[in-house]
């Protein structure tokens, strides 16, 4: 009570000035205007970014959809219109063909498996790297903890593209690891890493080990220690305590980590074609083709649609565990 | 874990560590090989940083991506600040979970998918309402913004989640226009925030080659969209060199922002238990 009779004279003094005023009485007119419009402050809060991703990130897909039920042209831009004006009447066409075409040929359909396939192969290696990784960060003294996790995030910092490019140095057949390997004595001639689905795993597996790492290590790191010293004194061994006990507790970092890597590997296009080989087929890289080599804008939506089909119940989980997580995080 | 196991355990981080950073060590150990030959040592040299020099396109390219990144990433820091304080602040108004979805959704998109969509959008706007004109760095801008202000958005809420919310309340109680509370308290506190939100927004803008290829028009080469045309024809020693450069800025500029970020929250620790003495001070000597 006494603190705020003792700010309000303060209070009254400052806009009493002239030029107080002057700002008050211009900031009123705005308020006012800005209220006829039906935005406060709060609103225009909320409003401004709501408007900004609605506009560029939830309307372009009405537009890849459009795109995707047209036919190529050869017109600018590359693709026929869905409506005109026959007689007075509006006239819609749909086309489906791009779909039909898409799911016919095996090319798409293969390139669909095949990118599900490496993505989910890579998660499971980035989990089996990456969980150790956070679980020593977690567990180390807690001044080493902020320069460990630095160390891991640093890398991903650099540039994407040239960490990836660093690696096609390391595989290819007269490269570094091929020169180790032969004089260690393991291999006689330089076999073939570079342009394999080997080099992608690797690939994928160093551009997003930070991604699986940060999730799991904010779980590992809240974990009550107390928990396994009880597991311990009650006689379970400290395997079966790490089972029973801590992986069941990490699981929501599990599931973050695997689904920020896999959701992106599935649509990789960057990796797969440096260090893929030619068959090495993926949705992305597909994708990238139709738009970029054959300038077929329609099929590349549909692709594009077909693709965010397989995609919506994992980004849907992925919304979902980080709405639980910041739910957590206020308590 | 007994010890055995968390030994191993430490073992296998630094291995990952190794892993993590042999790549880069040895990138910037053979952008000083005087060989032709990428894998062969000839020899320490420097003449490929002198190539990279007189190499008019990545110079304009590179200008062209800074330009890019430092616009997309003031105008994501705004944009992601905005996002951020609505998600923590407004626990309920009207379209929250569509809201929150929007905002999340472009962290794990595949950037193929986001870039084609925004491109399919910037031509049919083109058509519709003739903005915006063409396509070149405007549309790189507004994808970019788009895309890093979700990253922003993410770290502004982690902020703000950790900070109590009763000062600002308290600060409003006294009488302050939310306007003021924001530009003297909240903006003060995750003014750290804010900072690690720009680099990382510089850098993905930097860094991004997918969906900058799809918006981008004729004669808008960013670096990236260099670096990838010669890359796809193989390992080339110039493009270590500029990758050298490349990692030695970035590493100066996070270094310097986590040096500046720990600093902040230092002084701002030490000014909050200052004003707390201050208070109970005031208060002892009003009883």
């Amino acid at each position: 009570m006494s603190g705020r009779d003792h700010h309000k004279p303060f209070g009254l003094a400052r806009s009493g000035g002239i030029e107080g005023l002057s700002d008050a009485a211009a900031m009123h007119v705005v308020t006012q205007w800005l209220n006829r419009l039906g935005l406060r402050g709060r609103g225009l809060v909320i409003g401004i970014p709501y408007f900004w991703y609605l506009l560029f990130f939830l309307i372009p897909f009405v537009f890849v959809l459009k795109i995707a039920l047209s036919e190529a042209a050869y017109s600018v831009p590359p693709f026929t219109d869905l409506t005109e004006w026959a007689e007075g009447a509006l006239k819609i066409t749909l086309n489906l063909a791009n779909f039909d075409y898409i799911f016919s040929d095996s090319l798409y359909v293969t390139a669909y498996l095949n990118s599900v396939r490496i993505a989910a192969i890579s998660t499971l290696l980035t989990l089996l790297v990456g969980y150790p990784m956070a679980y020593a960060i977690a567990r180390a003294e807690r001044s080493w903890r902020a320069p460990l996790l630095m160390l891991v995030i640093l890398p991903f910092w650099t540039s994407f593209l040239i960490r990836v490019y660093a690696w096609m140095s390391l595989l290819q057949d007269n490269g570094l690891v091929n020169s180790v390997l032969m004089n260690i004595g393991i291999i006689d001639s330089p076999i073939r890493i570079l342009n394999t689905d080997f080099a992608v795993f690797l690939g994928i597996v160093y551009s997003y080990l930070p991604f699986m790492i940060l999730p799991l290590y904010s779980t590992l790191e809240k974990m009550d220690l107390s928990l396994l010293e009880a597991a311990e004194d009650l006689g379970c061994r400290p395997f079966k305590a790490f089972w029973r006990i801590t992986l069941p507790l990490s699981l929501p970092g599990i599931i973050a980590g695997c689904l920020l890597v896999f959701i992106p590997a599935v649509g990789e296009f960057v990796i797969p074609e440096l260090l893929g080989g030619p068959d090495t087929l993926m949705i992305g890289k597909v994708l990238w083709q139709e738009f970029f080599s054959n300038r077929d804008w329609p099929v590349a939506s549909a692709v594009a649609i077909a693709l965010l089909l397989l995609l919506v119940i994992p980004i849907m989980i992925f919304q979902h565990v980080q709405a639980k997580q910041q739910e957590a995080e206020k308590r | 874990m007994n010890a055995r196991g968390l030994g191993l355990v430490f073992l296998w981080l630094w291995a990952g560590l190794v892993f993590l950073y042999l790549p880069i060590v040895t990138l910037i150990f053979y952008s000083f090989n005087d060989s032709k030959l990428v894998a062969v040592w000839g020899g320490f040299s420097t003449r490929w940083y002198g190539e990279l020099m007189h190499n008019g396109q990545v110079l304009d390219a590179a200008l062209l991506s800074l330009e890019i990144a430092v616009i997309s990433a003031c105008g994501a820091v705004v944009l992601g600040t905005l996002a951020g304080v609505t998600l923590s602040r407004f626990p309920v108004f009207r379209g929250r979970v569509m809201f929150s979805g929007l905002i999340s959704a472009p962290l794990v998109m595949p950037e193929v998918i986001s870039g084609l969509s925004m491109l399919l959008l910037f031509v049919s706007m083109e058509q519709l309402v003739g903005w915006p004109k063409g396509r070149g760095m405007l549309t790189i801008i507004l994808t970019h913004i788009t895309i890093s202000a979700a990253y922003v958005s993410v770290i502004v809420q982690s902020r703000l989640v950790s900070l109590d919310a009763s000062i600002e309340e308290a600060a409003m109680d006294l009488g302050a226009r939310p306007t003021r509370v924001f530009m003297r308290i909240t903006l003060p506190i995750i003014a750290p925030a804010l900072v690690s939100g720009w680099l990382l927004s510089f850098t993905l803008s930097v860094d991004d080659l997918v969906s900058s290829s799809f918006v981008t028009g004729p004669g808008a080469s960013t670096l990236p969209m260099v670096i990838f045309s010669k890359v796809r024809l193989g390992v080339s020693p110039d493009i270590n060199a500029l990758a050298t450069i490349i990692v030695l800025i970035v590493t100066v500029g996070v270094i310097s922002g986590g040096w500046y970020m720990v600093r902040s929250e230092k002084r701002r620790e030490l000014e909050e238990r200052m004003a707390y003495a201050e208070g109970e001070k005031e208060n002892t000597g009003m009883v």
